[in-house]
């Protein structure tokens, strides 16, 4: 069973990458490509359900901080449950689930992320005081000193000179090579479990 | 023609290299987070205690598929080291299709190590389906679950810095990796020991390095000096004005 389930997988991979280099393979392809579509929609389901499970479970074991379970399950089924009734698109619930609670509660969330971000900047020199370490304190903070909005304009030589020149050709620079590094690391990764070496879908 | 030439030629010396690989396998250079990473899993099971692996929310069917392959290999082999402990390892994961691999590589591991009977479906988890619900749906897990290492490896944007907040107040060593750029420099300032950029990949080689593993980073090595070679000669014929 476990050898089928490889070379199915190992079949279908071939096949749907050969559909980016040839246009015979396009219309299997594109036949895959929909049966994944569906398989996700299910995983979707079942990951749900599992969600619901964890909590369910933490609920019951009347753990720590298990209210918060029970808020995420009841806003689930009732989420589920308008959705079902009035329809996705309703104004009803976009203005008050989307609008009104999931839209404020991930601003929030990136509010506490820039506060978070800073909090760990500063602990940076305390955990590692190494050169890099200081060469990143330095190049954030410059960063931000030539970003600031100052009564008077932009800040002199940081704003103008230093910022752009640190910011469009080093950090680009390393972004790019770091970027070239992360393609060939998926592109290996890929290559490894399209010939089966790396099995994510089980077996021993 | 140049992307399959590339595919092509990236399929070959893969197989070349692996038989080479079986013969003399060679080492690998120091990475202080493997280094580390091998040693907190042998004292996770002396103190009794669980790792957590966040995969992130990257999902199959895009480009970012490739981190969270990279981090279900890497889920594979510390589930086969730490099943034998009281305490198993958690994986969360925020794509459906990735949370379904996540609780089957978990079972993979366990079945290796011959205790499949020991697998429960809960240790792999789908906590949120959004970057920030995710997020906010692990952020308890290192506080509350009794874990002594967040292991963070895969697809995780600029979120990631309520993970690296919530485990530095657990106190817990934390070890990240992400393909995302604004994820990595949170991982940097806020991980014991960073990961950088195509570190991410090899992950699997270091804690387990079989000729297949060992070949695919000499073959990424290989074509990033290709890659630096046309950049070079890229920029001296635009010097010289070939083009």
């Amino acid at each position: 069973m476990r050898v089928l389930t490889a070379i199915i997988a190992i079949a279908v991979g071939i096949l749907i990458l050969l559909g980016y280099f040839f246009t015979q393979a396009e219309v299997v392809q594109a036949v895959l490509l929909d049966w994944a579509i569906i398989l996700a929609g299910t995983a979707t389901l079942i990951g749900i359900f599992n969600l619901i499970t964890v909590h369910a479970d933490k609920i019951r074991r009347r753990e720590k901080d298990g209210v918060y379970s029970a808020i995420l399950i009841i806003g689930l089924v009732g989420a589920f449950f308008f959705g079902i009734v009035l329809k996705p698109q309703s104004s009803f619930l976009q203005s008050v689930l989307l609008e009104g609670i999931i839209i404020p509660v991930e601003a929030s969330l990136m509010g506490l992320l820039a506060v978070s971000l800073l909090y760990a900047a500063v602990r940076l020199m305390r955990r590692r005081a190494d050169m890099m370490s200081i060469i990143f304190i330095l190049t954030a903070a410059l960063i931000f000193l030539g970003s600031v909005t100052l009564p008077f304009g932009e800040m002199p030589l940081i704003g103008t000179l230093i910022r752009p020149w640190v910011s469009q050709i080093w950090a680009v620079g390393g972004a790019r090579g770091i970027l070239i590094g992360v393609g060939l690391g998926a592109l290996m990764t890929g290559l490894r479990v399209l010939f089966g070496i790396d099995r994510p879908y089980g077996g021993k | 023609m140049i992307p399959l030439s590339a595919l092509i030629l990236a399929i070959f010396l893969l197989g070349v290299i692996t038989i080479w690989k079986r013969r003399s396998p060679g080492t690998l250079r120091q990475i202080p987070a493997f280094t580390r990473l091998a040693r907190t899993i042998g004292l996770s099971i002396e103190d009794g205690k669980r790792l957590h692996i966040a995969l992130g929310h990257g999902g199959l069917f895009d480009a970012r598929g490739g981190s969270a392959l990279a981090g279900l290999a890497l889920l594979r082999k510390i589930a086969e080291r730490t099943s034998v402990s009281d305490m198993p390892s958690v994986a969360t994961a925020g794509d459906p299709t990735l949370g379904l691999l996540t609780q089957d590589t978990l079972q993979a591991g366990y079945q290796a190590a011959d205790v499949g009977e020991a697998y429960v479906h809960t240790m792999g988890r789908i906590t949120g389906l959004t970057p920030f619900s995710y997020s906010a749906g692990t952020m308890h897990i290192p506080q509350n679950e009794n874990v002594s290492t967040n292991i963070l490896l895969g697809h995780l944007g600029p979120e990631t810095a309520l993970l690296v907040e919530a485990s530095d107040r657990a106190g817990t060593t934390l070890i990240g990796a992400t393909d995302d750029l604004a994820g990595q420099s949170i991982l940097f300032a806020g991980s014991q020991e960073p990961l950088i950029g195509e570190e991410l990949f090899a992950a699997g080689a270091y804690l387990n390095a079989e000729p297949a593993h060992l070949a695919s980073l000499t073959v990424q090595d290989l074509f990033r000096w290709l890659i630096i070679l046309a950049l070079l000669a890229g920029s001296a014929a635009k010097f010289l004005g070939v083009f």
